[in-house]
């Protein structure tokens, strides 16, 4: 039985990781990237690695990144973080060097650099952040908005006879040689945020191997843009996103799974 | 180091290594391909990095990032490639980074062809990207020039924490002449405070171009002006040549200049007291010694005309038309699309204008036609 001295002293149970600025953001209530900052944070912590990581922050809702992590960042061009992680990797491959990107940097304007990183086998990381819609500019159309989904250029639904169909880019980029960890998560629920965490850590430590190019596609969610409330766009998710992309390992190379 | 035989886009690419360069990001374009070939060939032997990029837009921001990191990085283009970079360009102005481009200019607008032009001009010196800034620009005239702005190139954009770019034309990236080329010097070990190399024992650093609110962006658009105008003062690089009593004053740049030397020369001959000015520095543009030459009292004739010469169709001119402010007519004489001028139509442009020298007017466009109809 404890002494009621004992019983009064504080436990730190969890706090702030270290990896995460003291500050607020600025996301909207309910947004995924707040919860995924986090999870970042903490392995880069576990892994002790924060002294020698570079972020390179995109163009979209997480173009102020650099304000939340207590890491060295650059802000990117749009689209072009996998070219700039390409240059910053290359002459210092002894950091740890990732990128954060939404699903038009990375899709859209992005998606020759995002291939090359991948067909290169370029030692980095790069967080997809898949929100089916263009959030900072106010919600148009993305690469990987849904068939019928109504955003600010697709008024009357997204038309895949104009437009084709969503792009997958897990799969896509899973069938580049150069590919050693692709793989598709989200954080709707606990389950979810649970394996976001390991495949986050996985990504890493294919990193810090050597062991080649390394991306996690989280599916994510725009209340703002979606018009729902922050519960009902994590159910959204659930619903509509992941029959379209699901969830899973697209690539796993044999390098990565000596690694386990 | 002896002189020897070398190719102007191998001459600038061992420049380059000899200054330390750590990295190369680039893609292939005629006509500087060889510099990318000899980047390929070399840095992996010396154990630096060299990457063929998927387009000139992956390049620039290779370089980029690279840049980030606090070493010398370079990439090389022609006009084409040059327009895909300009976004970079104005990232790494504003966010302040050392970089050095190479352009070596072709005949345009649009693809255009692989013959030699000096038609970036304006895209160079006015403006290498979108919003407030400048860029310095080195325009050699020969190899050897083209080595040696090359090895200044890197000294300037460390100097200043900016993009400094040689703009040379087709002619001198193919040529052949014996020049010679720096001792070596390895990559520099230690990294400036900024740079990002992971934030031990230190604050973190952020390199960026982003700054939201007017208040925060003003600041950063003084700043880098404050910077122009110290690079105005301190860095204008030019030559001259036989103008202390020149009437006829040539003014041209890089192989337009060189070509110039000889019409020049066959002008003397004939008794023409002509001269040159050769801008080094496009940006910044020597100015005040353009002025200092229409001014000098110790010049007892004057200058009575100007000649600009280029290969375009005239955008250094507008430069010399600003600061002559009219005090003297300017006369330009320019070949497109990748036509090279020979000394002698030079020559005739010069002739021509001096038999009109004593009763020429202020400028006057009429004037200037009927000059180049009988010319």
């Amino acid at each position: 039985m404890m002494t009621m001295e004992q019983q009064l002293v504080e436990k730190v149970v969890y706090q702030r990781p270290e990896s995460l600025s003291e500050v607020s953001t600025h996301y909207c209530p309910g947004c995924t990237h707040g919860l995924i900052h986090k999870l970042i944070g903490e392995v880069i912590d576990e892994l002790g690695i924060r002294e020698r990581t570079i972020a390179i922050a995109p163009v979209g809702c997480s173009v102020l990144l650099y304000n939340y992590f207590e890491l060295d960042c650059a802000e990117a061009a749009h689209g072009r973080a996998p070219a700039m992680a390409t240059g910053l990797k290359r002459v210092q491959p002894d950091k740890v060097v990732f990128t954060y990107q939404g699903d038009g940097d990375l899709a859209s304007i992005g998606m020759a650099e995002i291939i090359w990183a991948a067909t290169r086998g370029e030692n980095i990381t790069v967080f997809f952040i898949n929100n089916a819609i263009y959030g900072m500019t106010g919600g148009q159309m993305a690469p990987t908005s849904l068939p019928g989904q109504v955003t600010g250029s697709s008024p009357m639904g997204r038309d895949v006879e104009m437009t084709g169909m969503p792009v997958r880019m897990a799969e896509l980029l899973a069938g580049l040689p150069g590919a050693s960890y692709v793989v598709r998560r989200s954080v709707y629920d606990i389950r979810t945020i649970k394996d976001a965490k390991k495949a986050i850590r996985t990504a890493f430590r294919v990193q810090l191997a050597g062991a080649g190019f390394s991306l996690i596609e989280f599916l994510s969610s725009c209340p703002t843009n979606w018009g729902l409330a922050p519960y009902e766009a994590l159910g959204w998710i659930k619903e509509n996103m992941v029959p379209y992309y699901p969830l899973g390992d697209y690539k796993v190379a044999d390098i990565v799974k000596d690694l386990k | 180091m002896a002189r020897e035989l070398l190719k102007g886009n191998i001459a600038i690419a061992e420049a380059a290594i000899r200054s330390g360069l750590q990295a190369y990001f680039g893609y292939p374009i005629t006509p500087q391909t060889e510099l990318l070939e000899r980047m390929a060939l070399r840095m992996p032997q010396l154990g630096r990095i060299f990457l063929q990029a998927e387009s000139e837009l992956a390049a620039i921001n290779m370089v980029y990032g690279a840049a980030c990191a606090g070493v010398r990085v370079m990439t090389s283009s022609s006009g084409p490639g040059i327009s895909l970079m300009q976004e970079g360009f104005s990232y790494i102005a504003c966010s302040e980074v050392p970089v050095v481009v190479v352009d070596i200019m072709r005949g345009g607008p649009g693809l255009g062809n692989i013959q030699p032009s000096q038609a970036d001009y304006n895209q160079l010196t006015k403006s290498a990207g979108h919003g407030d800034f400048r860029s310095i620009v080195l325009a050699p005239s020969s190899v050897q020039e083209a080595i040696d702005y090359t090895v200044l190139a890197f000294d300037l954009a460390e100097k200043y924490r900016t993009l400094v770019i040689v703009a040379g034309d087709g002619m001198i990236g193919q040529m052949m002449e014996p020049a010679e080329l720096p001792p070596m010097h390895q990559p520099a070990t230690a990294r400036p405070n900024w740079a990002l190399t992971g934030a031990q024992g230190r604050p973190k650093n952020i390199i960026t171009s982003l700054f939201l609110g007017a208040e925060k962006l003003e600041k950063v658009n003084k700043r880098l002006q404050a910077k122009i105008n110290r690079i105005k003062s301190e860095e204008v690089r030019y030559e001259n040549g036989l103008t202390d009593d020149a009437e006829v004053l040539v003014v041209a740049f890089g192989s337009a200049g060189r070509i110039a030397k000889t019409a020049i020369r066959d002008a003397r001959q004939r008794s023409i007291r002509a001269g040159l000015l050769r801008p080094i520095t496009l940006f910044p543009f020597p100015s005040k010694p353009l002025d200092r030459l229409l001014t000098d009292t110790k010049n007892p004739h004057g200058v009575k005309a100007i000649l600009v010469v280029e290969m375009s169709a005239g955008q250094m001119v507008e430069d010399v038309i600003r600061v002559v402010r009219g005090r003297v007519p300017i006369y330009f004489y320019g070949r497109s699309g990748g036509a090279v001028p020979l000394p002698d139509e030079i020559l005739d442009q010069i002739l021509t204008l001096a038999q009109h020298l004593d009763d020429t007017p202020r400028f006057n466009i009429n004037h200037e036609r009927e000059l180049r109809k009988a010319a």
